[in-house]
């Protein structure tokens, strides 16, 4: 069966969506993702979305699931890449993916996570604070 | 029958023509060598037309033909600068001439009110047709400027390094909101900037609809992973937005492009100073 691979790169995982997803593809990651995060016990997690030419709201549903998620087993989710149309037509469909942290390509997603494991990491003990944002 | 009288025109065509640019001329709505051209060869498809037609004049194929001919001459009238006076003075002039000339070649009073009759109808309908290619003509011209306008409306300025600007002058509605949306994302993308600054100093008036376009614009930027900072806030605006009760908190505002480009330096991380005068 069909499958998005999951790349590990250090303390991030690295995924890019190079096929137009489907409901399936899209759950399979879902879990996928999921399983090898709490596998590696990875801090961030990155996801290229840029050939990705359609995003319904299932998509943008399952974005979001995917970013609760990581932030549950303390991973970050930082989606890259996003084309012009779909950021117009998820605005439309009145989704504006909360919780998800944009990046404009795979390198401005790399440095975001950097500079997050950063400050998490200067800010481990008031944890409090970092809970409220 | 009664084409069979009007077919009669054709072999009058030459003095149809003479009569026809007689008439134009005391009129007042002739313009020298191309219309003498156009009008030879309408006279000339018209009354051939005509001759062919047995049945009736309508959904023949050489009527098309003439239509076609009277819609173009119409446009290209137009664009020359005729008003739609003169445009349908030509027709008018036309009709005129024909009847002056139907007048001698049939004696039968009976059978010249039927021709006459006929006649008048056919050009009348053809008037009418100038009168619609006339105003064709002008709508694809505003449609073009509407196009053109709001093509040069929404400049995306690279101020700096990873900064883009956009001044939005005039009043938002939803199809230019697009454009002004799908401009600013392509600019992002194009230069990979991470900040970009909306200005709308140039906006007259912002009501819950110009604001929830703002609020999209934003949003759809933010997805894109730029930060949006909207400038040029004047004070009324401000006022209306608040009695709106339109909740723009969560986005970036500032009141001049100078402070939210200082904001977009803050957060790149730059730093303007002042050069140290030596001596």
């Amino acid at each position: 069966m069909e499958r998005i691979p999951i790349l590990k790169m250090g303390d991030f995982l690295l995924v890019t969506i190079q096929v137009d997803l489907y409901d399936q593809l899209a759950e399979n990651l879902e879990s996928d993702l999921i399983n090898t995060i709490s596998k590696y016990s990875s801090k961030g997690v990155l996801i290229d979305i840029s050939a990705v030419s359609i995003i319904d709201s299932f998509m943008g549903r399952i974005l979001g699931n995917i970013a609760v998620m990581s932030k549950i087993m303390d991973a970050q989710t930082v989606v890259v890449g996003m084309q012009p149309a779909v950021a117009i037509t998820l605005v439309e469909l009145g989704l504006s993916l909360n919780g998800v942290i944009s990046a404009l390509n795979v390198e401005k997603g790399m440095e975001l996570l950097r500079s997050k494991m950063h400050t998490s990491d200067n800010e481990e003990q008031d944890y409090d604070d970092d809970n409220e944002q | 029958m009664q084409n069979n009288l009007l077919s009669g025109l054709k072999e009058h065509e030459n003095k149809l023509l003479t009569i026809w640019s007689q008439i134009l001329q005391e009129t007042g709505g002739g313009d020298g060598a191309m219309e003498e051209e156009e009008s030879k060869e309408f006279a000339s498809l018209f009354t051939s037309a005509l001759a062919k037609s047995d049945v009736s004049y309508e959904n023949s194929e050489e009527f098309e033909k003439v239509e076609d001919l009277i819609v173009g001459i119409a446009s290209s009238r137009g664009k020359r600068g005729f008003s739609p006076r003169e445009n349908a003075q030509y027709l008018i002039s036309f009709k005129q001439a024909a009847s002056q000339i139907l007048s001698e070649i049939i004696k039968n009073p009976s059978e010249f009110y039927d021709a006459s009759l006929k006649l008048n109808e056919i050009l009348d309908n053809m008037t009418i047709m100038t009168f619609e290619a006339y105003m064709k003509g002008r709508e694809d011209i505003i449609s073009r400027q509407v196009d053109e306008i709001s093509e040069i409306s929404t400049p995306v300025i690279t101020v700096w390094d990873g900064i883009v600007a956009l001044p939005i002058i005039g009043t938002l509605d939803s199809s230019r909101t697009q454009i002004v949306m799908e401009n600013l994302l392509q600019q992002i993308v194009d230069t990979g900037s991470s900040i970009a600054i909306l200005d709308i100093s140039g906006v007259p008036a912002v009501d819950s609809l110009v604001a929830q376009h703002l609020i999209k614009t934003v949003s759809a930027t933010r997805l894109m992973g730029a930060e949006c900072i909207i400038s040029g806030i004047r004070p009324e605006i401000a006022q209306t937005v608040v009695h709106l009760g339109i909740d723009l908190t969560g986005i970036l505002t500032k009141a001049s492009l100078a402070s939210a480009l200082r904001t977009a330096f803050d957060m790149l991380q730059l730093q303007v100073v002042k050069r140290k005068v030596i001596g």
